[in-house]
């Protein structure tokens, strides 16, 4: 057993997991929104507008973007863990994968929020 | 033939190097790369590598011809030399010892980690412990591995967290061990598993179901490990 503190839930099972719901979640709802561009060919912002305003689309919005920020984490977590270790960079490794995280995390937050915003704010 | 061979002596190089030898191979035979190596070694006694059995059993003398890694012992030159050149190096990822030599001590680690061996807690029988031949059929493709750590040291995940994640030939292993019906551990050897690093470093790119030479799966078991973890949490 490695143990680890930093992961997204501490279990490998569950990064793994949540790695792939929210792949699905992501591929659903992007998929849908292409479909979406293809049938409106000529999209104007009235309609873009209308489709964002619907319960329906900001639940499907929020679900993708909480999605893409769990999927981020896991994902930027296993490359700081692969690339910025000990065993290939000596020992400030360390220090600069935990910077790496923690500068992933607040950008994750902010963009969170901010997405949250245009969301809510359309 | 030209053969580029990785040369490293720590008590005298400062760092490894290639070097290039002319060799004159026998008409009408396809040699083995392990029998270009003996050539070579009476060229040029200091050349040091792993051999014993000289037929694929007993995982020696694995090794990177043109950049891929297998058995030098069944590998014939034909298939692993390109325009004319052999390119023989160590294994990828681990410590050189000397020229072909590789410290295989993390590969062993690993190997360790997973207990290798029958775990059974109840009392044991008079004679021996029974399996249907439908439970012995399942160790098909697992118990084979010969430990050459061709698999291993083709892996990426491997080379960045050898001391973490577990590796193919040790996760086979694992597997040959959990799959076992007169296994009584498999609780908590998958508990053991369940990190982020031991078995889900595996991003699934099969590099070393492309160069067992021994044609085993080490990716199937992995993924058969992940469903086992997940039924046993879910």
């Amino acid at each position: 057993m490695v143990t680890n503190v930093t992961s997204f839930g501490r279990s490998g099972l569950y990064d793994w997991v949540v790695q792939r719901l929210t792949a699905v979640v992501l591929g659903v709802y992007f998929v849908g929104l292409f479909g979406y561009l293809i049938m409106n060919p000529d999209l104007n912002y009235q309609q873009w507008h209308a489709l964002f305003s619907t319960t329906w689309m900001r639940i499907a919005s929020l679900m993708a973007l909480l999605s893409l920020c769990a999927h981020a984490w896991v994902g930027l977590w296993t490359v700081s863990t692969d690339y910025l270790t000990t065993y290939l960079i000596g020992p400030k490794a360390t220090v600069l994968r935990l910077l790496w995280q923690a500068g992933s995390v607040v950008l994750m937050f902010i963009y969170l929020v901010w997405g949250i915003q245009i969301l809510w704010g359309m | 033939m030209l053969v580029s061979l990785y040369r490293y002596n720590p008590e005298t190089d400062e760092k490894p190097s290639m070097r290039d030898y002319e060799l004159e191979l026998p008409e009408g035979k396809d040699l083995m790369v392990l029998d270009v190596l003996e050539l070579l070694k009476r060229q040029d006694p200091s050349i040091a590598y792993r051999r014993s059995c000289r037929e694929g059993v007993c995982g020696s003398d694995g090794m990177n011809m043109n950049g891929t890694n297998g058995l030098a012992c069944i590998t014939p030159v034909s298939s692993a030399a390109k325009n004319g050149k052999l390119v023989l190096r160590p294994l990828p990822g681990l410590p050189v010892i000397r020229d072909l030599v590789v410290d295989m001590s993390v590969f062993y680690q690993q190997f360790e980690k997973i207990e290798p061996f029958l775990i059974n807690n109840t009392p044991a029988p008079a004679i021996e412990r029974l399996q249907s031949p439908e439970e012995r059929e399942k160790l098909d493709g697992l118990y084979e591995c010969i430990l050459c750590a061709c698999c291993s040291t083709n892996c990426p995940s491997f080379w960045w967290n050898p001391e973490k994640f577990v590796g193919p030939a040790g996760l086979l292993q694992a597997y040959r061990f959990l799959a076992d019906s007169r296994d009584t551990a498999t609780d908590a050897r998958l508990a053991d598993l369940e990190d982020p690093f031991s078995v889900f470093r595996c991003r699934g790119i099969m590099n070393c179901v492309a160069v067992c030479p021994k044609g085993l799966n080490p990716t199937r078991a992995i993924g058969h490990i992940r469903s086992m973890l997940l039924q046993r949490a879910s």
